[in-house]
């Protein structure tokens, strides 16, 4: 297109089109100040910043940052744990979702139906603070309500505050628990776009439900799928930072097992004061995320152009 | 004889699967209510009760300890409730004048450099500068901490929903923008009187997701907040649950010492979250087909 041509159309806008750029405005100041000069601050990740001297102020430092990230071993630990535990969500919640979705597809009591899709989408609506008030009381050593189950069932007591070897499956637990609704809410409207009567010749042809399922929904719901995939896939070196702060928190027994690149980027911030550093940190999340989107999404385009995204 | 036999393998198959189909979508909803019953109860459960025999389905006895204690002070939640309703309500406004504003510009035809601004949009989806320039920004260049604003600025603008706008405006006909033209409208006019009513539905939704975010967020008041007048509901919820000491002196007053045993955290955090939580769960069950529309909308488009 080239920069001419973009001066060309910006200045027959001008001419002509004033109300539009006027309502683009807001919108564009907006993401000038709050996306676009952050992006130009990243360049902090190659400083050694001082408060005094401000972003730009501050002395070059070239890559020490990324030296000390990656020197000391967290780096590699933080992000394998953020990619193993979104492959982990992504397979998870995918298989629930559609499961949920045909079952709530084939009953016919609308009222039913109504209703528990309204409970499921429940845990989507509240915030993950309040999901850590839940997963205290289900847990607490002391108190919780499944130590209580286990206890009067004569059996030890699960103590996931201070060994991290479970909270792997917790994570994947509450990850399903508070997606699901939205998921199969988003599967379900892409089932009722499959036409009925592709159900109703197969099952004149015989067919029983599984076939069905097997051969009708699941091909007519894999455009959605991949849709869903491509950007879970775009997503997977960030980690769901809510999720994790407040069910962990500042607990550093769980670290370890629980530290993904967002938490790490947090604390090193807020908690230490880190500025070089977690910048580094967070400007090597943005390139890779960057990086994978754009890849799968070639790859789509290449099999399906019609699913890509862009 | 086999088209018979075949007829009652069908209906055979038919009713597996049905119960199949309910067991687990009951299951499932079982699962999801569960842990919030939980929470209601326990916060109507003694002290005490809750130290000798844990949580439980069921209280031994009922107590509204924690929810005297809760009300003995209700102006510090209730300031909270006042900084999210208006943060949600001021910030749902302003963030769907600006989104469709921006979605209806990029997608008119004769809007010439509607593909640089799209792309200038699109990009902030692919990359950004990450959460230390951004925090600088707001602290160090803006000055926003410890402001009311910063609340509401932080949430302001998604992408998502303006790519999703812009798409749901192409289903205006485009026939009655040009109607309007030849009349003699303004763009502004035409905006707000003629193609906004006819994208209602989508209005709502995505305002309706908007709201939602802004009244769960308590990152912001995390990282750019001190001063406790300012905390909204979740935020202020979050350090009730994570310092007792926040929670005593949110509960008492300042001057009184109440001994540490005498006094019901348990319950009382359980009590909080009900309190911080429950007029929305409420309101959940109206909300509902619009959470539903909106879901829809952005499943067709991607």
């Amino acid at each position: 297109m080239g920069v001419k041509r973009l001066f060309q159309n910006l200045s027959y806008d001008f001419r002509r089109n004033r109300a539009l750029l006027l309502m683009i405005l807001p919108v564009v100041i907006y993401l000038l100040v709050f996306s676009y000069v952050p992006m130009a601050g990243a360049v902090i990740a190659f400083k050694s910043y001082n408060f005094n001297d401000g972003i730009f102020g501050s002395p070059w430092c070239g890559l020490n940052n990324f030296r000390f990230f990656f020197m000391s071993g967290k780096a590699w630990q933080v992000t394998k744990n953020t990619v193993l535990y979104n492959a982990a969500f992504i397979v998870t919640q995918n298989v629930l979702e559609i499961t949920a979705a045909i079952f709530l597809s084939e009953i016919a009591k609308p009222r039913f139906k109504k209703i528990t899709q309204g409970a499921m989408f429940l845990p989507n609506f509240i915030s993950w603070v309040v999901v850590g008030a839940i997963a205290y009381n289900l847990l607490s050593y002391d108190f919780g309500f499944i130590n209580n189950v286990l206890t009067s069932m004569g059996m030890e007591k699960w103590d996931v505050y201070t060994d991290a070897s479970d909270w792997p499956g917790i994570f994947v637990f509450l990850s399903a628990w508070k997606h699901i609704g939205y998921g199969s809410i988003v599967y379900l409207a892409a089932i009722m776009g499959i036409s009925s009567e592709i159900y109703e010749s197969a099952s004149l042809d015989g067919a029983n439900e599984w076939q069905k399922i097997r051969y009708i929904t699941l091909p007519g719901i894999k455009p959605t799928f991949v849709v869903l995939l491509i950007l879970a896939i775009g997503n997977i070196f960030r980690g769901n930072f809510d999720m994790f702060y407040q069910l962990v928190g500042t607990n550093g027994l769980l670290y370890n097992a629980t530290d993904v690149i967002d938490t790490y980027v947090f604390r090193s911030l807020l908690t230490t004061y880190e500025f070089g550093m977690s910048s580094a940190i967070g400007l090597y999340q943005s390139v890779l995320c960057c990086i994978t989107l754009v890849v799968t999404n070639l790859i789509i385009r290449r099999i399906n152009p019609e699913n890509a995204l862009y | 004889m086999k088209r018979n036999r075949n007829g009652v393998a069908i209906s055979r198959d038919r009713k597996a699967f049905n119960a199949i189909a309910y067991a687990f979508i009951i299951f499932v909803t079982v699962l999801c209510l569960l842990p919030f019953w939980l929470v209601v109860i326990g916060s109507f459960t003694a002290e005490s009760e809750i130290f000798s025999r844990g949580y439980s389905l069921w209280p031994h006895e009922f107590s509204m300890e924690a929810y005297e204690l809760a009300f003995r002070y209700p102006d510090r939640v209730f300031r909270a409730y006042g900084i999210t309703v208006s943060t949600t309500v001021l910030g749902t406004f302003l963030s769907l004048l600006m989104t469709s504003l921006c979605g209806y510009a990029l997608q008119r035809d004769d809007f010439k450099s509607r593909g640089f601004f799209t792309m200038f949009v699109f990009f902030t989806m692919l990359f950004s500068g990450g959460l230390v320039p951004w925090y600088l920004l707001i602290t160090n260049y803006l000055h926003l901490k410890d402001t009311y604003w910063v609340m509401i600025l932080t949430q302001l603008c998604n992408v998502y929903f303006i790519i999703l706008m812009k798409n749901f405006m192409k289903t205006v006909p485009k026939a009655l923008i040009e109607a309007a033209k030849i009349d003699g409208a303004g763009e502004f006019y035409t905006f707000f009187r003629i193609v906004l009513p006819l994208v209602k539905p989508a209005l709502a939704s995505i305002g309706m997701f908007v709201a939602l975010n802004y009244w769960n967020e308590w990152r912001t008041g995390m990282l750019f907040l001190q001063d406790d007048t300012l905390f909204p509901l979740q935020y202020y919820l979050y350090r009730l649950l994570n310092s007792v000491e926040f929670l005593k002196n949110a509960t008492t007053a300042m001057s009184s010492n109440i001994s540490s045993m005498d006094f019901p955290s348990e319950s009382l955090k359980l009590a909080m979250t009900v309190i911080a939580t429950g007029p929305i769960v409420c309101l959940y069950p109206f909300l509902q087909k619009y959470f539903v529309k909106g879901i829809t909308i952005g499943a067709v488009k991607g």
